[in-house]
């Protein structure tokens, strides 16, 4: 299905990425697997290093700290807007939700929507669809959208398909309305029928958390992993990508008559570099305009990846120009989704550490 | 040139994979395995195999890789 909005923008992007750091080295200590192969991995799909977050670390830690940082820095003002969309997959408790945790650590006023969404790899450009919607209303000038999440916690460290490129992550994206009048189109799809291909089996209601569920078990390939634990079928998830995504473009440039040759970048999600350098290719993009240098230095942190990409390579630029960039993004559900925008003139364009 | 046997036991040195139709059965390819050749393959013929075609039935065995890279312009 195709959205499009009309005089809206992303004003100000923060990421926040946990100091502590992992090698894949380290890593591959806990793999049951021959050091040359992991070694060859490493190479193909761009694993080096990531940032996790140290025991007991949660979500509203890091977006607390994020959001603090912006108060202090006068990047934005503590009433200065009115709904808050936390998209995770990685709350910190079932219940209540993690927004309101985040509005009570931070004592924000009550005129606030406070909201979580259930989503991961595609959940930044499902946060800003929500957004843009809640800046329909007169009543709401301003949005946070928090991404985040900490699923290190959930992956088992002997699972060499998970482990090394999982990264723990938080950004803040500040929505508004655009003076100009701009449109975004976006193009969304999602298939609940592979709904397993990206699963945490136990710890829901359905199968919930019990010593049985902890147990280590042998999943193939000599790695090892509990039903409490992310499970990632890795060939399932790359194939649906080089399917499904560049077709998604594809339409998603069709709707709004805008040739790929206009586009500056692809910022897509970080899978990992493997994944997005076939992608480039797939849609005839230079590899340089789809940055895929993420999760060698930082991992694949779900939802925020994309924050990320922007932070880490293009913070100069769109802090002085506009570029026009599709968003790609694409994972659990499964969903996929795309959005074409300017994107620049950004107040802030930033990454901080935790703590 | 490299033939694609030379390339696999480069991969997995342990095993012959002229003997086998069936790596993946045969527990001598996983699906890293399969991302380790494609980039390989890749960088040896100078071309960039489909994401779309990176699946277990085109990695069976030396002759369905074979046919893969006559897709891709390449004679092996």
């Amino acid at each position: 299905m195709n959205f499009s909005f009309r005089s809206k923008r992303i004003a100000g992007i923060l990421t926040i990425v946990p100091a502590n750091e992992r090698s894949f080295v380290e890593d591959m200590k806990n793999f049951n697997f021959p050091e040359a192969r992991s070694l060859k991995l490493k190479q193909v799909m761009g694993f080096d290093k990531h940032r996790v977050v140290m025991p007991g670390v949660c979500v509203s830690d890091l977006a607390v700290a994020g959001l603090e940082h912006l108060f202090k820095n006068g990047l934005l003002d503590r009433d200065g807007f009115d709904a808050l969309i936390l998209v995770t997959q990685s709350p910190d408790h079932f219940m209540p939700p993690t927004s309101n945790i985040i509005q009570g650590r931070l004592n924000l006023k009550h005129d606030l929507l406070c909201m979580d969404i259930n989503q991961g790899c595609a959940g930044f450009v499902i946060g800003l669809i929500q957004a843009f919607m809640l800046l329909e209303q007169e009543s709401v000038r301003r949005v946070v959208l928090i991404n985040a999440d900490v699923l290190s916690r959930k992956t088992s460290p002997k699972d060499r398909n998970s482990y090394p490129l999982v990264g723990d992550a938080a950004s803040i994206t500040i929505v508004e309305r655009d003076p100009e009048d701009s449109v975004i189109h976006t193009s969304l799809k999602m298939d609940g029928t592979r709904n397993e291909a990206l699963m945490i089996p136990a710890g829901g209601l359905r199968l919930p958390s019990s010593p049985e569920t902890a147990v280590l078990e042998d999943v193939g390939d000599n790695n090892l992993r509990a039903k409490d634990h992310l499970r990632m079928d890795g060939s399932a998830v790359f194939n649906f990508v080089q399917i499904e995504v560049p077709e998604l473009i594809e339409n998603l440039l069709a709707a709004a008559s805008v040739p790929l040759e206009k586009v500056d970048y692809v910022l897509s999600h970080q899978a990992n570099r493997f994944m997005l350098e076939k992608l480039a290719d797939k849609l005839k993009l230079p590899r340089a305009k789809m940055p895929s240098n993420v999760v060698e230095h930082f991992g694949n942190s779900s939802g925020v990846t994309i924050p990320m990409v922007i932070t880490f390579n293009l913070a100069e630029h769109l802090r002085q120009n506009r570029s026009q960039v599709i968003l790609a993004s694409y994972g659990v559900g499964l969903t996929w989704s795309a959005m074409l925008l300017q994107l620049g003139g950004l107040k802030f364009c930033e990454m901080i550490e935790y703590p | 040139m490299k033939t694609i046997a030379d390339i696999l036991k480069e991969i997995r040195p342990e095993f012959d994979f002229t003997t086998s139709t069936d790596f993946k059965a045969d527990g001598m390819l996983d699906s890293f395995d399969m991302v380790t050749l494609v980039a390989t393959l890749d960088k040896t013929y100078g071309i960039s195999i489909s994401g779309a075609d990176i699946v277990p039935e085109n990695f069976q065995n030396l002759e369905t890789i074979a046919a893969l890279l006559r897709k891709n312009g390449v004679q092996p």
